[in-house]
């Protein structure tokens, strides 16, 4: 735990640097595609107070100043799989968003998406001596917590203290100088495999940037898809990417479950390539033109042509002048998206969102702009169903704001005002030889 | 049968074989295949040595080294190497000055005559004198600023403009100092001017018997007070002689007839406008007054001439006074009084000359 926190430590230290050079790029290292941009960090102070613009959600503190998006290389289920093709991915983006930017970025806050995530919820509980919450007393409730064996090769990606409670008052956000006796604290911890963790850190070393954060994809499309009062009141966001769909329950503006569904959009294209025997890239553009959901009369009559639309002729006249209507593509991709949400409803299920006070839920990603999503999600999810796009924020360029870059903007607000993580508290000193001593000092003003 | 005689011979020496043919050709692809089957695409991203070479063309530090230093170095150096050399300095400092002696040297920059106005012929040939080069020269040779501050040191010249003129001609438009007073002092008589600047010197009073008088040390340097006071002595210039700079600090004005009307220090002008205005209500110029007092305004004190003391005294039963002051005994008053006369006329006299 102790070399994780000192990790973790450093990578805020690197942050904290990147704030103060007042550069940072933002890599969203996705399935299906690479998203690369640069914040410009102006600091307050860059609007006055007459021209409206209040603190936001922190996104008013940057503005975007370059930005790159590539096709993603050697990344399945939302982890790096060929090192090489994604350093090479990597190098591309971050390339293309620097000559737009006109500036050199050192310091890269990255997203993992996939690497199996596994969320906890831990409790700690201390007892306080000087019957009022000090800052170290927080600390030491942190480290109370008990940590549960999370198994070999994992690693803590978020470690977020998600409510206090001192005495019987719950619900606190910040329990400092709040008078009592018992401080706890419920601490919600996400965690993945370490290697898939070392890959991403290695595949940035090499790339000569600096990583300055790591953030899990779900939390950050949280982030961004959700609007506050649905982040306050409960809501899951589901972040529908092409390799993985990854689930994040928010309460209380606090992330308090993240999980991932192994299944996403690059599956409904591969069954399209398979039930139409087209290629790939033809799925692909079948799927995104003209692929729905909901079947209707008027799609019977819909002819697609799928022979060589996209791609060469085969010297088959036959296979280049095939068609098929548009129940049939709809017929294919429906069974695979209601899968995909049947895992998410298990996700949801499994992670008690049944009782939660409002169960809202956001579809983001790009999969989700699959046209009737929102009524099919609406069947198997519940009633309370929209597709969310990411919040805006300033100099994103209009082809960035679509969904599937809820990822990549919810990390540019993770990079601007991260919420509290357990690393950021200090670690508790070992205070037993000064209590020690200070017992001594007392017995002998008591006794002499 | 010819023919039948070739079946009938063994196949090898008069028969050629079937030509080989190629084995029937697979159908070629459509023209649309051939384009389609493309050389591999090339790898977008870059390689890792133009990704670096990118980022280090971004850092600042680098990207100014690149775009000012290295250039600035190069040239330097090359400048340097190729001045090195002893006779490439000598050849590019000698074209340098050539160069600049040419285009100094053009018609168009240089000045042949000069033309001076308003001088006198005196003035004239000390200021052809003091030109610093001989005629004709560049004009890029003379320094105008310098020549100017040079020749307004003359006493004489209060003034002088001096121009180049199209055509190579040097035009100096010189403005004289007008003589306004004389000033005899301690060295000899000098001309000065309104402001009481020196405008010449010369031998005898009689050069310029125009111009009014003044004496005493300091005076030259308080001239324009004494031209305000000569303005002022209007109904008496007739007889002024001149006005005198007592103990450097106050006026007399010297009248003929050895008559003096002693001046306070501040508001001159004024008491003499007073001493005037006496001289006009009781005449008092006119009598036996050697000198009008006036060296404390609020008391005028009257001088009375030696005369006029007897007459008051014989008046009054006195003896009278001789000129040194004595009293005299009653019975060579009449030659005493004879003899005071003389001597202020003795007196009237040295003033004149004075």
């Amino acid at each position: 735990m102790r070399d994780l926190y000192q990790a973790q430590r450093t990578m805020r230290q690197m942050r904290r640097n990147a704030m103060a050079r007042g550069v940072l790029a933002v890599l969203d290292i996705g399935t299906s595609k690479i998203t690369c941009i640069i914040l410009q960090f102006d600091g307050p102070g860059q609007f006055r107070d007459t021209d409206g613009v209040g603190p936001m959600a922190g996104q008013s503190s940057f503005r975007v100043i370059g930005q790159f998006t590539t096709q993603s290389r050697g990344v399945r289920y939302g982890e790096i799989d060929t090192m090489g093709e994604t350093e090479r991915a990597v190098r591309h983006v971050v390339q293309g968003a620097q000559k737009q930017a006109g500036v050199r970025v050192d310091h890269v806050i990255a997203s993992i998406a996939g690497a199996r995530p596994a969320s906890y919820g831990l409790a700690g509980e201390i007892t306080l001596t000087a019957g009022k919450v000090g800052e170290q007393d927080v600390a030491a409730v942190l480290a109370a917590c008990d940590a549960p064996d999370f198994g070999r090769g994992r690693e803590v990606l978020h470690a977020q203290p998600v409510n206090f409670a001192v005495d019987a008052r719950s619900g606190l956000g910040d329990p400092r100088d709040h008078v009592g006796n018992r401080l706890a604290v419920d601490m919600h911890v996400l965690t993945i495999d370490g290697t898939a963790a070392s890959n991403l850190v290695q595949c940035i070393r090499r790339c000569d940037l600096e990583l300055a954060g790591v953030g899990s994809a779900a939390y950050a499309a949280g982030r961004a898809a959700l609007v506050e009062d649905e982040q306050e009141l409960g809501a899951a966001c589901i972040d529908m990417g092409g390799g993985i769909t990854g689930v994040s329950i928010f309460l209380k503006k606090h992330m308090i479950f993240a999980d991932a569904v192994r299944m996403g959009g690059d599956l409904v294209t591969r069954d399209i390539s398979q039930g139409l025997r087209v290629p790939m890239h033809t799925a692909e553009w079948l799927k995104t033109r003209h692929g729905g959901l909901e079947a209707t009369g008027r799609d019977d009559m819909e002819m697609i042509a799928v022979g060589a639309v996209s791609g060469p002729e085969t010297g088959d006249w036959e296979t280049d002048r095939r068609t098929v209507s548009r129940a049939d593509l709809i017929g294919i991709m429906r069974p695979r998206v209601e899968e995909i949400l049947d895992g998410v409803r298990a996700v949801l299920d499994a992670a008690g969102f049944d009782h939660m006070p409002s169960r809202q839920v956001v579809l983001t990603g790009g999969a989700s702009q699959i046209p009737g999503l929102d009524a099919l999600a609406g069947r198997i999810l519940g009633q309370n169903v929209r597709i969310g796009r990411p919040l805006r924020i300033q100099g994103l360029a209009q082809q960035h704001t679509a969904p599937c870059h809820a990822a990549t903007v919810g990390l540019a607000l993770h990079a601007a005002n991260p919420q509290d993580e357990w690393w950021d508290f200090e670690m508790p000193v070992e205070r037993a030889g000064v209590i020690g001593l200070k017992r001594a000092v007392r017995w002998f003003r008591n006794n002499w | 049968m010819p023919g039948l005689n070739r079946l009938t011979h063994p196949l090898g020496w008069g028969a050629r074989p079937a030509p080989a043919r190629p084995a029937g050709q697979r159908p070629q692809p459509a023209q649309g295949v051939a384009t389609a089957a493309r050389p591999q695409r090339r790898d977008p991203a870059p390689s890792r040595l133009a990704y670096r070479l990118t980022r280090m063309w971004l850092t600042p530090l680098y990207r100014r080294f690149i775009r000012v230093g290295l250039p600035a170095f190069l040239v330097c150096m090359v400048a340097g190497i190729w001045l090195s050399d002893e006779t490439r300095r000598a050849s590019l400092q000698g074209g340098v000055t050539t160069l600049v002696e040419k285009v100094q040297t053009r018609e168009a920059f240089m000045v042949h005559r000069m033309e001076i106005t308003g001088a006198s012929p005196a003035v004239e040939k000390g200021l052809a004198a003091m030109l610093p080069v001989t005629l004709p020269a560049s004009s890029f040779d003379i320094d105008l600023d310098g020549l100017r501050a040079q020749v307004e040191r003359l006493d004489a010249i209060e003034k002088v403009e001096l121009r180049i003129k199209p055509g190579g001609i040097l035009s100096a438009h010189v403005t004289e100092r007008q003589p306004a007073v004389l000033w005899r002092h301690a060295r000899g008589i000098d001309l000065l001017d309104k402001g009481g600047h020196r405008v010449a010197s010369v031998t005898s009073r009689d050069v310029r018997r125009d111009l009014p008088m003044i004496a005493g040390e300091g005076a030259g340097a308080h001239a324009s007070e004494a031209m305000a006071l000569i303005d002022a002595a209007g109904p008496v210039l007739p007889r002024l002689r001149g006005l005198e700079r007592m103990g450097e600090r106050r006026w007399d004005v010297v009248l003929d007839r050895g008559q003096r009307i002693m001046l306070p220090e501040d508001r001159a002008v004024a008491a003499l406008e007073q001493a005037l205005a006496m001289a006009r209500d009781g005449d008092l110029l006119a009598r036996d007054v050697v000198a009008v007092d006036l060296r404390d305004p609020a008391r005028p004190v009257l001088r009375l001439g030696l005369t006029a003391q007897n007459t008051l005294r014989r008046a009054q039963g006195l003896p009278e006074l001789a000129p040194d002051g004595s009293l005299i005994e009653p019975d060579e008053g009449g030659a005493s009084g004879a003899r005071g006369k003389t001597t202020a006329a003795a007196d009237g006299r040295a003033a004149k000359r004075g």
